[in-house]
């Protein structure tokens, strides 16, 4: 048998999108810090606007630096697009607001990242759209909580704080089953790990910030498009399959077929809301997705040995990373993430709350910050920080221990890094 | 659009501007077909350029394939035929835009109804169209594989880069999902009536009709070279020759598709 013709994944994380500058030969991705772009001809313009040709008009909608990089994590994910935002909150914003309308419903996993919890239980009601939460390794909870306004279901591919990992394939079967897309955020994972579309999810969500970007130093989300989901089919998807007079009644789906949902994000969602990313936090990004594949398997290299030695460690009560043969997920993870099931994960320490407080003040190396992601181990203990107000049953009902650390394993020497957690382990032990 | 030929229903995009709009009544008539395996939006950036530039473009799925209903048709000739009758329920003589198994269509319908066919252009074609048999073997059993080894072939080299016409899209990626998406069987069905269809140089040799040929220098499907009979065949055509496009250069290279299109349209309209 033939193979396909395509580059591998290592390749398209570097070239994907980008080929030098026909112009002056640049090798890099050159930042095109320009607000707008020069019309040839007043039907160019004309053009432009009315969705009759393609090209740059004006940065809040589409700019070339951020185009290379929305192609490459188009590539990347096997989608057929990719629109870039201006965060991974952002991201999850334009692909809501460009599917669902006032009176939709969400179903959604429970142990979801804060920021988007708060965003669907809170601030999306304020706008008519209500979401269910549910248990993200249950298939069948899913399908009972999708009632006749649900318009969408949404999960993380690898959960927060606990690492859950989500069965794609399981959830997506439930979703099409009901004509509904499955939304996937797969930040913790990155494609490199996982790639969502494969298993049936039909849009990939990530905020670029954490491993795709991997250096902590830009802001940045993206919708990839999988363009598998057929948006006209039952007709629950009326801002694809309906005429939209935004642009003289076109209907995204006759026009645009598999690229329906990214043709009206970019269109609709960056026109009207402008959560654009900015070409220079894309260059910075790019840079972090050129070394995604070599940086992410030493993440996980890292990861499985930090894992051994908390596991090893007396002041440690329980580790939850999907590589530890205690990890409800363990063997789910095994079979979907045979590279590593990435380079977060919490731990219990002896001692409770208290206990937790002396660790995180006696890490040296570790930053104790509020992010993941980056490629410096970072560390953060919730019980004395972000949730430090909540009752330990609070604490408990959010699924977070007053003893939990959570723990973003960087790239250092990986004996540098068990060295530094090792001591403050041993310090957090002295009362 | 939706419209119905011989009772069945077909899905055709038109630039969103209605056929049927006082300002447009009497302008050509552009039907665009896609390929083996495709749909209508592969002329997306043709489609609605064309309904805003004086004519009523009409890209249609073809039988069984995208949103028109089933089944597909059994060979060249049904589907000529059937392009007749698109001809008749859009009420004129039509100029036909093809690609691929679509320009084989095309010129079938131009040599076997000429009264209907205005004038053609045809893109990404050869005189003959072999089918690489395991991309045949994957297609017969809707293995994945197919929509692969397609989209790896459909465009030129550049296009393992980028950057893609349309900010953000890729196009193997989109090539892939079309395929993946189509009915089951529909490319397996598709692919054979490209490889056994031999009436391309007769076709063209009865052509009386103007026609432009689109060929990518590129094209690893139906190489530049494999149209050569074909053009020597027309005897009068006008060849325009992409530097950069393979199979499709409708996406690969859009402004100079519809340039084409334009002097074509523009050479051939009364
Ligand atoms: C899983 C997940 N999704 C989304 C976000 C939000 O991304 P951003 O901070 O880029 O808006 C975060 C940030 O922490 C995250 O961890």
């Amino acid at each position: 048998m033939v193979e396909p013709d395509h580059h591998h994944f290592d390749t398209r994380a570097l070239h994907a999108g980008q080929r030098p500058d026909p112009v002056t030969g640049s090798r890099a991705v050159p930042i095109y810090q320009t607000t707008s772009y020069v019309f040839d001809s007043v039907d160019h313009a004309a053009g432009l606007f009315n969705l009759e040709v393609s090209g740059h008009l004006y940065s809040r909608i589409s700019n070339p630096t951020v185009a290379v990089l929305e192609e490459r994590l188009a590539s990347l994910e096997g989608g057929v697009g990719a629109v870039c935002t201006s965060s991974g909150q952002a991201a999850l914003h334009l692909a809501m607001v460009t599917i669902l309308n006032a009176g939709d419903h969400v179903v959604a996993s429970r142990n979801i990242y804060g920021g988007t919890h708060n965003m669907l239980s809170l601030t999306m009601p304020r706008f008519g759209v209500t979401t269910t939460f549910v248990d993200p390794r249950d298939p069948k909870a899913f399908a009972a909580a999708i009632q006749e306004d649900t318009r969408l279901v949404f999960a993380e591919t690898l959960g927060n704080p606990g690492i859950e990992v989500l069965d794609i394939a399981a959830i997506a079967e439930v979703a099409h089953a009901a004509g509904l897309p499955l939304v996937v955020d797969s930040t913790f994972a990155t494609p490199y790990l996982i790639r969502p579309i494969d298993h049936g999810a039909d849009i990939v969500i990530h905020s670029v910030t954490k491993f795709l970007g991997g250096h902590g130093v830009a802001i940045g989300g993206v919708v990839v498009d999988g363009g598998r989901f057929d948006w006209a089919a039952n007709g629950k998807f009326p801002t694809l399959s309906e005429p939209y007079d935004g642009y003289h009644g076109i209907t995204f789906t006759e026009e645009f077929g598999t690229a329906a949902l990214s043709m009206r994000a970019r269109a609709e969602g960056l026109r009207d809301f402008g959560g654009c990313m900015s070409p220079t936090n894309a260059f910075y990004l790019l840079q972090g997705v050129e070394t995604l594949p070599v940086r992410m398997a030493r993440h996980v290299e890292n990861t499985l040995r930090v894992v051994e030695m908390l596991d090893a460690h007396e002041a440690v009560t329980w580790i939850s990373h999907p590589s530890h043969p205690s990890h409800p997920d363990h063997a789910l993870a095994t079979r979907l993430y045979p590279k590593g099931a990435g380079a977060i994960l919490s731990f219990g320490i002896e001692g409770g709350r208290e206990a937790g407080r002396r660790f995180i003040e006696a890490v040296e190396l570790a930053s104790h910050l509020a992010n993941v992601g980056d490629a410096k181990t970072l560390v953060i203990h919730p019980g004395s920080t972000t949730h430090q107000q909540m009752s330990r049953e609070d604490l408990a009902a959010a699924g977070i221990s007053e003893e939990l650390v959570r723990l973003s394993v960087g790239l250092e020497d990986p004996d540098d890094i068990c060295a530094d957690l090792s001591r403050a382990l041993r310090v957090s032990q002295r009362a | 659009m939706r419209f119905d030929v011989a009772g069945r229903s077909v899905l055709a995009a038109t630039g969103a501007v209605p056929i049927d709009r006082p300002e447009v009544a009497g302008a050509p008539i552009v039907v665009l077909v896609h390929g083996a395996g495709m749909d209508r939006t592969v002329w997306s950036q043709q489609t609605r350029w064309l309904a805003h530039h004086g004519t009523r473009a009409v890209a249609v799925d073809l039988p069984g394939h995208g949103g028109s209903d089933g089944p597909v048709l059994g060979s060249i000739f049904e589907l000529a035929t059937w392009i007749s009758e698109v001809s008749d329920a859009l009420g004129g003589a039509i100029h036909v835009v093809g690609h691929s198994m679509g320009a084989f269509i095309g010129l079938e319908a131009a040599a076997e109804f000429p009264n209907k066919i205005s004038s053609l252009v045809l893109m990404g074609l050869g005189a003959a169209m072999p089918v690489h048999p395991d991309l045949q073997t994957a297609a017969d059993v809707d293995d994945p594989l197919a929509a692969d080894l397609m989209a790896g072939w459909m465009h030129g080299p550049d296009q393992k880069f980028g950057t893609h016409p349309t900010p953000g899209m890729s196009m193997t990626g989109t090539a892939r999902a079309i395929i993946e998406t189509s009915p089951s069987g529909v490319l397996a069905e598709d692919l054979k009536l490209c490889a056994e269809y031999d009436g391309a140089i007769a076709a063209a040799a009865a052509l009386t009709c103007q026609a432009t040929l689109v060929l990518g220098r590129l094209d690893r499907m139906t190489p530049r070279k494999s149209a050569q009979p074909l053009v020597e065949a027309l005897g009068h055509a006008n060849v325009v020759e992409l530097a950069t496009s393979g199979h499709a250069p409708m996406s690969e290279e859009p402004e100079a598709v519809r340039a084409a299109l334009a002097d074509h349209l523009f050479a051939t309209a009364d």
